[in-house]
């Protein structure tokens, strides 16, 4: 087996020799968390979508770099009066990866499909208000709703919306179908998945003839496959201390983007002593956002003080509400009842900011008196007891969806807030279309949860993408999950 | 030789000493509070006012060295304590009923435990378990059992042969108090090395299990972890890989060449020929 591959070595040597000078057309692109499986509208996960947006799949919409909602496979659409009718027409001649052409009926097919009762779609809220999808003709699809809203574009671009086929659904798990620029050619478990250019596609051809994605979890190994040029570039690079090494290389350029990730400290609202607010006041006040950051993330991260993404138009600076004050705290402790402190847990998942957030958050906690019990777990245990077990006190992490403030209004999720005037705000949103209407809208929504003090609000987790300094067109901020390949080129 | 010996002895004990001090020492006294942090005063060298440099939080790295010794000596010296409380009367309940059922259990339930890869069972009993401290000296101690039965088995056996024994026997004392009153002193200058070198073993494998994150868990500090801690840092904080590597290089060998020692001083056999 070695030999072959050596043969294989040998033999894209001797191509490339031939083709000298020309631009490089193939890419190794390494990201820390390897998908569990390969289909996006099925599971939470999103390491899916960091290999499969846009490069597999396409939704009717999609996402831009900047996070614009642009066209997808639908190439425009007509939205009725009450806006209650969206109908679609698709873009032409496009084929999935299996040959079979992209019509009408697989939209039907994959909207029925992730909005069913049985469906195990893990983002089922974008799909609430659609009533019916209805077959027009090929090339045009009509969507009617039971309630206007204003987010319908904008949830349809979400990589749990994409289009499957149905013909594909039975090995979607490990053989994705769909209709992007790259054609899904192999998975080896635990090391990488590779692609290959869909000679076939509708859109603007990528530069790319191949691409292959490599999991690489550990931070160590994480430095020394990019400092030994294994791979050509590494989305989501986990040790944010190596930042300054990589700016110093001239074969490197580091770009710090933003992400939707809003880092917060969760609080059990059900538990004692996390269901007095006054306690999750004492605890907000309690923390340094700026010593987290400098500390745990070697500075990279903006603060928030609300569950919001900061460079949204609609955010709103409510950091004050929860500024570092021990002395405030001590006194919101003391009028809880609590002046000698309490103990609690704080379970914290693997990544670094979690990790090291977590034991500065400790010392931090432990200025005003409360005393916290390190647990760190790994994911798959961390969503079996913190997630879905809500067995914990604090924990720490980043909440990636992009507009995920909607979580608030879910009383089983797992920090357990579910108020009834926010679940009213976001009623009243899901429902609203007019632009400056919805922007009220969701201020309030922040400005509740900032005054309930929900969570501890850190900072916006950056997304630091370390690539050779020959490679151009990689998205520099993470507007949704993704890695999208197909505007990607070798510069020389 | 004599020298020989004695220095092997005295390098090792000063050495394993200087640790022991600086544990018992961090009780009262560290050059910092260790469990504060001071993100202003992250990533410094080695210097005046913080001996070792401090780490990422701006922790002093001394200060974590004194405490982590702790740490490390604690875990290795329970797991040894509990191989050697459990060990020994089952090593000398199988020399008295050679032979017999109970041997034959005793034994094979040695075997079974031996048969495992220490440090991978350790691992799956914290995992299993849920990581820190004190599932890490169970998970130590369980495998220190057999080595310290083991051991007393097989000298005691080799005693009951004696004529001292006979002696005792012919007295009518049971086999259980031949075991306590003639074996066991007989067998205490053996079980003092092999816990010497247990004990080395021990600090390795609890800053093993630290380094991946089973043992001890924040804000105390442990070796182990702060070599995890350091990986990503090596290239540009080195003092912070190094320190904590060196102590346990420094207290594994200081440890091991005191059971070398030991064993020549208390060896009779040895001290005979060398006279």
């Amino acid at each position: 087996m070695k030999r072959l591959n050596l043969g294989a070595f040998a033999a894209i040597s001797i191509c490339a020799g031939a083709a000298a000078h020309a631009a490089q057309t193939d890419i190794t692109v390494a990201m820390q968390l390897e998908p569990p499986h390969l289909d996006p509208t099925s599971a939470a996960a999103g390491a899916i979508d960091s290999v499969l947006y846009s490069n597999v799949f396409e939704g009717l919409t999609r996402f831009d770099a900047d996070g614009a909602v642009i066209p997808g496979l639908a190439k425009d659409w007509e939205i009725s009066e009450n806006g209650l009718t969206y109908t679609f027409h698709l873009q032409e001649g496009v084929t999935f990866h299996d040959g079979t052409e992209f019509e009408a009926s697989d939209v039907k097919f994959s909207l029925d499909r992730a909005r069913a009762e049985d469906s195990t779609n893990a983002q089922k809220a974008l799909f609430e208000s659609m009533d019916t999808v209805e077959v027009v003709d090929p090339l045009t699809v009509r969507v009617t709703l039971s309630q206007p809203t204003g987010a319908l574009l904008f949830n349809l671009a979400w990589g749990d919306a994409v289009m499957v086929a149905p013909e594909s659904i039975d090995d979607i798990k490990s053989r994705p179908i769909g209709t992007g620029a790259f054609k899904f050619v192999n998975w080896v478990q635990g090391d990488r998945i590779e692609m290959e250019r869909n000679s076939a596609y509708w859109g603007d051809a990528p530069a790319l003839e191949t691409a292959t994605f490599r999991f690489i979890s550990d931070p160590t190994a994480a430095f020394a496959s990019v400092m030994a040029e294994d791979v050509d570039a590494f989305v989501g690079f986990p040790a944010p201390e190596n930042l300054p090494q990589f700016e110093a290389d001239p074969r490197f350029q580091v770009i710090v983007g933003s992400t939707e990730g809003e880092t917060i400290l969760a609080m059990n609202n059900k538990q004692p002593p996390f269901d007095n607010p006054l306690v999750r006041k004492a605890v907000a006040h309690a923390i340094d956002r700026q010593a987290i950051i400098d500390g745990a993330m070697f500075g990279l991260g903006t603060p928030i003080g609300t569950h919001f993404a900061p460079h949204n138009p609609n955010y709103v600076d409510l950091i004050d509400l929860s500024n570092f004050d021990p002395e405030k705290s001590r006194q919101l402790l003391a009028e809880a009842g609590l002046a000698d402190g309490f103990t609690t847990t704080l379970k914290l998942p693997p990544p670094s900011y979690a990790r090291r957030g977590g034991e500065i958050i400790a010392a931090q906690l432990r200025e005003v008196g409360i005393q916290t019990e390190i647990t760190n777990l790994e994911w798959a245990q961390w969503l079996e007891e913190v997630f879905r077990g809500k067995n914990f006190g604090l924990s720490i992490v980043s909440h990636t969806e992009p507009m995920d403030i909607g979580i608030y209004a879910r009383p089983d999720y797992y920090f357990q807030y579910g108020k009834p005037d926010f679940v009213t705000i976001m009623e009243t949103l899901n429902a609203e279309t007019d632009p400056d209407a919805r922007s009220a809208l969701l201020k309030d929504a922040q400005r509740m949860i900032a005054e309930d003090h929900v969570n501890g609000y850190l900072f916006q987790l950056a997304f630091p993408t370390i690539a050779n300094a020959k490679i151009d067109g990689l998205w520099e901020n993470q507007p949704t999950q993704a890695t999208d390949l197909t505007g990607v080129r070798w510069t020389e | 030789m004599t020298l020989w010996y004695s220095r092997n002895l005295l390098l090792g004990a000063t050495l394993s000493l200087f640790f022991v001090a600086l544990a018992l020492i961090s009780f009262v006294w560290t050059p910092f509070d260790v469990e504060s942090l001071n993100i202003g005063a992250k990533l410094k060298p080695p210097g005046a006012s913080y001996w070792l440099g401090t780490d990422h939080f701006g922790r002093d790295v001394f200060s974590m060295i004194m405490v982590g010794a702790r740490t490390s000596i604690a875990v290795a010296l329970v797991a040894v304590g509990i191989g050697m409380g459990v060990g020994v009367p089952l090593g000398l309940t199988a020399a008295a009923r050679k032979g017999g059922w109970l041997d034959e259990v005793i034994m094979r339930g040695n075997d079974l435990i031996f048969a495992f890869p220490s440090l991978v069972i350790a691992i799956l009993i914290t995992a299993i378990a849920g990581p820190g401290a004190i599932n890490a000296i169970i998970a130590i101690g369980i495998f220190n059992i057999p080595v310290f039965a083991r051991l007393t088995r097989g000298a005691a056996l080799s005693l009951w042969e004696r004529e001292f024994i006979l002696a005792a026997r012919v007295c009518g004392k049971s086999r259980t108090r031949i075991s306590v009153e003639h074996i066991l002193p007989n067998v205490t200058n053996l079980l003092i090395v092999q816990g010497t070198i247990q004990f080395s073993l021990g600090i390795l494998a609890e800053a093993g299990l630290s380094y991946v994150g089973l043992g001890a868990q924040p804000p105390t500090p442990s070796w182990g972890r702060m070599l995890a801690e350091a990986q990503t840092m090596v290239s540009f904080a080195p003092h912070l890989a190094l320190v904590p590597g060196l102590a346990i290089v420094l207290t594994v060998l200081g440890l091991n060449l005191m059971g070398d020692g030991l064993r020549d001083a208390l060896d009779p056999r040895i001290r005979v020929t060398r006279t």
